[in-house]
């Protein structure tokens, strides 16, 4: 990229080229956005052309979101969650996007039904809409979107206040997919058993939170639905022989979610008995799941890739036993919390399942000789070890040995865990994008300097490590420019210099906690300052007066959510409140006291004198 | 011809004169409807028609009170019309004479005399008549065009000319056998009539109101056919402002129970029991026929002839179904000056609701309810929800940062609402031109047009959508 921008310098070769070159250099720079951002921002040339070739918008701020769809008219994905302020206008706006196949809404709470009809009118190629949220969207706006945007794929009302009525145009969508009914209430098992639709094309049914529905209305709702591929009921009816039963003919299933459902060990042991194995299988915090159920399931779905027993806190060695010996391709394993599997449990899956992928074993009993079988799973790519307070340097060090693809690190409240840990995984695992090493004593800003040497990482989580300082994290802020969330609450040691560095190199930072810091009304209006900034947690910052607040207040404009102490909220000016709030921005006021200790509660204490409680 | 006209100041004169203003005042519609035959000739657009059907009239009533004044200065050729006019006059004259000889030949108590003479008698007046009304007719066809016009001319006048009405009592009510040949021949007439008529002035009415006393439910109604008679009245007759005449008067009546009330005051044989009651109780004894209505208009759902011929319940629902279908919409709301319909009571249904439409579609089309502009949008291709004016307020575009472009959208916007109840002519002008535009769904949004994003890209290039790389990013800390 910057040697086009030397070229643009001296002479414009771009001009010598046609715009479909240029759109074909473009469809090269894909996977690679800030390419494609240089490009563009290199000539006003190449800047209409980039956004008429654009596809996908994301935009962060609602006030350019009318001249943006304007000049992108081109677009084909736009992505406008949580637009919280974004009213029909906006959707009217949206509507002119002819071409526009995919649209997320979630949380735009200020959108009705009329805008969502312009939308329906006006994208008639829609396959994708997320109304994930859209309080204000009821049966009306949903029939209307079903009548005329025949091609949708996929379509999430979860938690729309939509009732019965709206499902029979729905199921009449030829080319329906993926539906998200997570959390309608109004939907019930009387209204799902009148149903005369059904629908041959669905694939994802998701009725998570769906309270008022049993195994009755399920099926009148997924009659006919052949191809039945996944079935997501989280927190919704009893898992029990019934239900089991009645998914039993949709032979196509490959992926069910009962996180969170009361189940019967007579549901798992029919679940046992389906004929095809699942792909994906999720229990999590399932209380009723036991040794004999669980073993008897996984012998029949060999095929297993995904395994979530989360909370399973009956299961033992057992289960594990069984588990690893019978789906060897598994690739994602949550065990959270699995208290009463022994250590040695955790080196069958180094030993049986190479292809894992995602492990999750916060707190566990895993220790290093777990660690160092799993450093087998040469793929591992997110390795959750929170709360793991037998594993040492030792064990990371096998992992950053072995596991290069590795993306994802949890360490928090991992004890043993020092710098010599940290510094090993971020030499062996080069491609980590998210880190959490909270509440650490034994960090220092040598984990930080080391960090900074993946140019990947996007979440930093150094919250309650009291020996990092401004010095580390200034090495992340010019190390790490994609750095998009930072949690440094209770860093005492991090200062106004950190933020100058941040808001100069970090222009990726989108979510910052700075509860506890040394930093004052300069550092904070220097972060505000960066364009991106949605979501800013001050508490207890001492150097911070009501003045550099409601500067740094006014400075941001794409923010969008800011929890303050509620003792500020007297000392700054009502109709500035009221004007950042015009723009979008949601004020969370908290009135915690202020806590000296840095382990208030005890952690610490409790954990390192007695593991064995739950 | 005026001056022999003296005894015209009766009342019933004066009455007639008072409706024929009150008809003319609604442009004139002729009431071919509750007219019984005789009386179907004598009401027409024409004053010199007019006369001569009165002096008709009276020849066969054989009690001629004399003539009426000729006509007024009219815009033909005056000339050549007093020739053809004092020719048939004197044809008049001539047939009047016969006439009265006839009556003197039966006055003198020539009671046996044969049958055929009376045939002769009857053969040589519906030959005279025959030949006055052909003449007549030519007379009168040429001059169809100026119609209007004269009419229209002449009411603010008060002139009305030689129009008059015959009695139609001795017709109807006192059966005189020698009326045979008369009534034989007016019926001819009155068919000539109907045929000159045609298209003459009959698009122009303004009905009067009349209230909505039911709705045509006759949905989910079904009668095989064949079950019922079937009944077709003409459109004149559902056209006409009244369908009940008094035969004494001629007064019109919207209501047969009205005229009955009017009755009583042409005399205490009016007045019994059996006289005011409801006709259609009398037949209660006999097996009821179901009676059902159809449209006169070919083609329409309504109509007997239709392949999915549905009848009408009741003359009510003929007229209504008639008005709103086949006609123009003439009554346009006060408030809204957008809504226009054909019948009365749905403009003062609508000015009821009026000015509580907030559902809004980019067509210009209000509505009370979101479901009802639900159920139009899902119908018509291309039309969308139009976002009220309001809501501009909000944050997203009222920021400071808003450009020439938002304006325009804004004004387009602005555009669409228009249709909103409040508007005032020029409102409705916008409407209108909304309206155009709505033909093509790619016009909507005209003022947003792709030619000026083109070049709104480079105006905008100092400030990009996304400020989020190295080169942009604004440090505001000095």
């Amino acid at each position: 990229m910057k040697t086009n921008k030397k070229t643009t310098s001296n002479c414009n070769p771009f001009d010598f080229l046609t715009e479909e070159i240029i759109f074909t250099i473009l469809d090269y720079l894909n996977d690679d956005p800030f390419s494609k951002k240089s490009l563009s921002l290199t000539c006003k040339a190449l800047y209409s052309i980039e956004s008429h070739h654009r596809k996908t918008l994301k935009p962060l701020r609602a006030e350019l979101l009318s001249r943006t769809l304007h000049s992108c008219f081109n677009l084909v994905e736009i992505d406008l969650s949580n637009g919280v302020e974004l009213n029909d206008l906006a959707a009217a706006a949206i509507a002119e996007a002819k071409n526009l196949e995919k649209l997320w809404l979630s949380r735009c709470k200020l959108i009705t039904d009329m805008g969502i009809g312009c939308v329906a009118v006006g994208c008639r190629k829609l396959r994708l809409i997320c109304l994930k949220w859209c309080l204000k969207v009821s049966d009306l706006g949903l029939q209307l979107l079903a009548l005329k945007c025949k091609e949708i794929r996929s379509l999430d009302l979860s938690y729309l206040q939509i009732t019965e009525k709206c499902l029979p145009s729905i199921l009449q969508l030829q080319h329906l997919e993926d539906l998200v009914l997570e959390g309608c209430l109004g939907i019930d098992d009387d209204a799902l058993s009148t149903l005369q639709q059904s629908c041959k094309s669905l694939k994802t049914l998701n009725m998570s939170n769906c309270h008022n529905h049993s195994h009755v209305g399920l099926s009148s709702l997924i009659k006919g639905a052949e191809n039945l591929r996944e079935l997501t009921l989280a927190y919704g009816p009893a898992i029990t022989e019934d239900l089991a039963k009645c998914l039993h003919t949709f032979s196509g299933l490959r992926l069910v979610k009962f996180d969170g459902c009361l189940v019967k060990c007579s549901g798992v042991r029919a679940i046992g008995r389906w004929p095809r194995s699942l792909k994906e299988l999720s229990f999590s915090k399932c209380s009723g799941v036991e040794d004999d159920s669980l073993s008897f399931l996984v012998q029949a779905h060999k095929e297993l890739t995904k395994l979530d027993i989360t909370c399973c806190r009956k299961i033992t060695y057992d289960s594990v036993d069984s588990i690893t010996s019978s789906c060897r391709s598994l690739t994602s394993v949550g065990m959270e919390s699995c208290s009463l599997v022994p250590k040695e449990a955790f080196i069958l899956f180094g030993q049986r399942c190479e292809l894992i992928e995602e492990l999750d074993v916060t707190d566990t009993k895993i220790d290093d000789e777990g660690l160092k079988s799993i450093s087998r799973c040469s793929k591992l790519s997110s390795l959750k070890l929170g709360i793991c307070l037998n594993i040492t340097d030792d064990g990371l060090k096998h992992i950053g040995s072995s596991c290069s693809k590795l993306k994802e690190l949890d360490l928090y409240r991992s004890l043993g865990i020092t710098d010599e840990g940290i510094a090993a995984v971020t030499f062996g695992c080069p491609e980590l994008e998210i880190i959490n090493i909270a509440y650490n004593d034994k960090i220092t800003d040598s984990s930080l300097i080391s960090l900074s040497r993946c140019s990947r990482l996007r979440v930093l989580e150094i919250r309650g490590c009291p020996h990092v300082s401004s010095k580390g994290l200034s090495s992340i802020a010019v190390g790490c420019r994609q750095l998009a969330v930072l949690d440094i609450k209770k860093c005492f040691n991090i200062n106004d210099n950190a933020m100058l560095q941040l808001a100069q190199f970090s222009q990726n930072l989108k979510q910052i906690n700075l509860s506890y810091c040394s930093v004052t009304d300069v550092g904070l209006l220097a972060l505000t300052s960066m364009n991106r900034l949605q979501n800013i947690t001050v508490l207890h910052l001492r150097g911070l007066t009501p003045n550099g607040l409601a500067a740094a207040l006014l400075t941001c404009r794409g923010i969008t959510k800011v929890k303050l102490h509620a003792s500020f909220k007297p000392l700054l000016p009502k109709s500035l409140l009221d004007y950042i709030e015009a723009h979008g921005c949601v004020f969370h006021w908290r009135d915690k006291a202020f806590q000296v200790e840095m382990d208030p509660k005890g952690w610490k204490l409790h954990f390192g004198k007695s593991p064995e409680a739950p | 011809m005026s001056s022999e006209n003296p005894s015209f100041t009766d009342f019933n004169l004066q009455q007639r004169q008072k409706q024929q203003q009150k008809w003319e005042d609604a442009m004139i519609s002729p009431p071919f409807g509750g007219f019984n035959q005789a009386s179907e000739s004598g009401y027409l657009l024409l004053s010199n028609r007019d006369n001569q059907t009165k002096i008709l009239d009276h020849q066969e009533d054989g009690k001629s009170t004399g003539t009426l004044g000729t006509n007024k200065v009219q815009d033909w050729d005056p000339r050549a019309m007093l020739s053809n006019l004092s020719f048939l006059e004197e044809k008049i004259h001539h047939l009047q004479d016969l006439v009265h000889l006839f009556v003197g030949h039966k006055g003198s108590g020539l009671g046996g005399q044969d049958q055929l003479i009376t045939q002769q008698q009857q053969f040589l007046i519906t030959a005279d008549l025959t030949s006055i009304i052909v003449q007549l007719i030519s007379t009168t066809g040429s001059l169809l065009p100026s119609v209007k016009h004269t009419l229209s001319a002449d009411i603010p006048n008060g002139e009305l000319g030689g129009l008059l009405f015959p009695p139609m009592a001795g017709m109807n009510c006192s059966p005189q056998p020698q009326n045979g040949g008369g009534s034989k021949v007016s019926d001819q007439s009155s068919k000539m009539d109907v045929a000159g008529d045609c298209g003459a002035g009959q698009s122009h009415f303004i009905e009067e109101h009349e209230t909505k006393e039911e709705e045509d439910a006759d949905e989910g109604e079904y009668l095989p056919p064949g079950s019922y008679d079937i009944l077709q009245l003409e459109k004149e007759e559902i056209l006409a402002p009244h369908s009940h005449f008094c035969a004494i008067c001629g007064k019109g009546f919207k209501r047969d129970a009205n005229l009955r009330m009017h009755m009583r005051g042409h005399g205490d044989e009016y007045k019994t029991p059996a006289a005011l009651a409801k006709p259609t109780k009398e037949s209660s004894s006999d097996p009821v026929v179901i009676k059902r209505y159809s449209c006169p208009f070919s083609g329409c759902k309504r109509n007997k002839d239709h392949k999915k011929f549905q009848p009408l319940k009741s003359l009510l629902c003929v007229k209504n179904h008639y008005k709103r279908t086949h006609c123009d919409k003439s009554y346009t709301c006060s408030r809204c000056h957008t809504k226009k319909f054909s019948v009365m009571a749905d403009l003062k249904t609508h000015e009821k609701h009026c000015g509580k439409d907030n559902w809004l579609c980019s067509c210009g089309t209000t509505f009370s309810r979101k479901d009802k502009l639900f159920g139009h949008i899902a119908l018509f291709q291309g039309h969308t929800p139009a976002i009220p004016v309001e809501e501009t307020r909000g944050p997203a575009v009222s920021s400071d940062k808003m450009d020439g472009k938002e304006a325009s959208n804004k004004v387009g916007n602005i555009n669409f609402s228009f249709g909103s109840p409040a508007a005032t002519g020029s409102g409705a002008k916008n409407v209108m031109e909304v309206n155009e535009d709505a033909d093509d769904p790619s016009s909507y949004f005209s003022p947003l047009g792709f030619d000026t994003c083109n070049f709104g890209g480079f105006h905008e290039f100092p400030r990009p959508p996304f400020d989020d790389s190295e080169s942009s990013f604004s440090f505001l800390l000095s």
